[in-house]
């Protein structure tokens, strides 16, 4: 049954992304099909990077309320663009390869979001709230040094930081592209080969260390993938809070199973689809530009509101 | 056989277990009793090598639990924790196939699914196998955590405080399933399990160990090691033990 719905899925991920490809196509067709299918697979690697990243890191926060974003990466992401900006002045900031610019953000991301995320689990791993709580004071902390930095850039500088740490699909780079989807289909094989142990996982430490799991090291696996996920995408295009909590949520939804064999390529492809989607109404539709990730983070914020206020008290 | 050899425990540099030595072979029910804070728990956990001694060595069945892979310790024992909050959508016989991990590892054989049916009977969880955990009552709930563990087929089961959560008929149903699993058949387990409703230990238990502030206090078969003079000591309050119906009782004096 599971299985029937995960291929549904995809299938309508292939209908939205042939609609986004071909609706409307005029000449010159080279050229627009190609800045089409650019940006389709840009749309493809970020929603599904997101939608795994998400499933895995709350598998392995043992709770479904909780992203990447939520608990302070956003926030991060702003917090470096801005001190690289800071440090390199604008001008150097702009001159910068596009591809080395690229992998150090890529890789900057991935050492904080593992120190980030290791030092929130390994402190606040039982408590939920204090979870909750740290990451969201970590962010307003994280947002607020780089609000005080950010009045010390002159007004081009800190219009390089506003472009830079706002989630656009416009100008990705297609060698980035091509990395990003690569690092993509690693993390996804990974995690793959870890869905068994997930499910277990996903039963809590207490409840699958004694049944024969090595609960420890296959968190620290599944973190490494989800560092790797989050930071990726977000060096590609910038920070889309809610859109893994609208992936992840969906996935469960849909799928109705515990199995992360389903629940990765699930929200992987749901992610994807929303992405796309959605791009395509405003773009195609509308004649809107820009106004996805709002929109994202819109229906992906009330979401969040409605899963914690429908959550049993304890 | 459990056998612990002078194990201590420290958390965050305080002392949890004291220099406990201690062995008993397989058979019957353990019961664990003691106060508040007398490291039931963690002795619980340590057997199962989840708590690793900072000195002295647990071993079950000669296997040294501390050094053990985890599939290894899991196929030796079975823990079941006080404060299992599984979130994940199971449904019991999900549940229950769990506790094949170690076996199995995800990926099931036709064993395992035997086990699982074995296990689903024997605790008459059949018509609740497909019923999803968070639509059961906490007895039918423990009922299908304890069906886990014994699913996973080791030859102890350790016991956290299952009756924590439970109804004088609920509890009373887990320990009369648990005092079956302990009688002679292949379905047989030994038992070690924390308690702390005293009536239950001197109904149920063939074998105490008692602890206290992190020792051992005393340790044996029930009808020698549990007496009104030990419990009232154990406990800083007047117990004693009264036969009524053919049957000890504790009763505060």
């Amino acid at each position: 049954m599971a299985e029937r719905r995960l291929i549904l899925l995809a299938a309508v991920l292939v209908a939205m992304a042939a609609l986004f490809t071909l609706w409307n196509l005029r000449a010159p067709y080279g050229f627009i099909l190609s800045l089409r299918l650019t940006k389709l697979a840009s749309l493809c690697v970020v929603g599904a990077a997101i939608g795994t990243a998400t499933v895995l890191f709350q598998t392995v926060a043992a709770n479904r309320l909780l992203t990447p974003g939520i608990v302070g990466f956003d926030a991060l992401f702003v917090f470096i663009q801005t001190m690289l900006v800071l440090s390199l002045g604008g001008a150097g900031f702009a001159a910068l390869p596009a591809l080395a610019q690229f992998g150090a953000e890529t890789a900057i991301l991935i050492v904080a979001a593992l120190v980030l995320f290791g030092v929130l689990l390994r402190k606040g791993g039982d408590d939920i709230l204090r979870l909750v709580l740290t990451g969201v004071i970590l962010g307003v902390l994280l947002r607020g040094l780089a609000g005080l930095a950010q009045r010390l850039l002159d007004p081009s500088e800190f219009a390089i930081v506003q472009q830079a740490t706002f989630a656009t699909f416009g100008a990705v780079d297609r060698t980035q592209l091509a990395i990003a989807a690569a690092l993509l289909a690693l993390g996804l094989l990974a995690a793959m080969r870890l869905a068994r142990h997930l499910d277990l996982a996903a039963l809590g430490r207490v409840t699958a260390m004694p049944l024969g799991l090595d609960h420890d090291r296959i968190i620290l696996v599944a973190l490494g993938i989800v560092a790797m996920l989050v930071a990726v995408s977000t060096a590609l295009v910038g920070p889309i809070t809610f859109l893994g909590l609208l992936a992840a949520s969906l996935a469960h939804a849909v799928l109705q199973s515990w199995r992360h064999a389903l629940l990765l390529p699930g929200a992987a492809i749901i992610g994807a689809t929303i992405l796309v989607s959605g791009q395509f109404v405003f773009e195609r539709l509308l004649g809107l530009q820009s106004t996805l990730t709002v929109i994202v983070e819109f229906l992906g914020g009330l979401l969040f509101l409605f899963l914690v206020l429908r959550r049993p008290r304890p | 056989m459990i056998e612990l050899n002078a194990v201590s425990v420290e958390k965050s540099g305080a002392p949890i277990l004291n220099d406990i030595s201690l062995s008993f072979g397989q058979g019957g029910i353990t019961a664990l009793i003691g106060p508040n804070g007398a490291g039931k728990s963690t002795l619980l956990h340590a057997i199962a090598g989840l708590v690793a001694p900072t000195c002295g060595t647990v071993r079950v069945e000669g296997l040294d639990m501390a050094r053990a892979r985890p599939p290894e310790r899991a196929r030796h024992v079975a823990l079941l924790a006080q404060d299992e909050r599984v979130t994940a959508r199971l449904t019991v016989r999900d549940l229950v196939g769990f506790g094949r991990w170690s076996h199995h590892h995800g990926r099931p054989r036709d064993a395992d699914r035997r086990m699982v049916r074995d296990a689903l009977d024997i605790f008459d969880l059949n018509p609740l196998a497909e019923r999803r955990l968070d639509a059961l009552s906490g007895g039918q709930r423990q009922r299908a955590f304890v069906a886990m563990a014994w699913a996973q087929e080791t030859p102890w089961l350790l016991l956290d405080e299952p009756l924590s959560a439970l109804d004088p008929r609920h509890a009373r149903d887990i320990m009369d399933r648990l005092h079956a699993l302990t009688r002679p058949g292949p379905a047989q387990r030994s038992v070690v399990i924390v308690l702390h409703d005293l009536g239950v230990a001197a109904r149920y238990a063939d074998r105490i160990v008692a602890l206290k502030d992190g020792r051992l206090v005393t340790s044996g078969p029930r009808v020698l090691a549990m007496t009104g003079g030990m419990l009232s000591d154990l406990f800083g309050t007047g117990l004693a033990l009264e036969r009524i119906k053919g049957r000890d009782v504790v009763v505060p004096v």
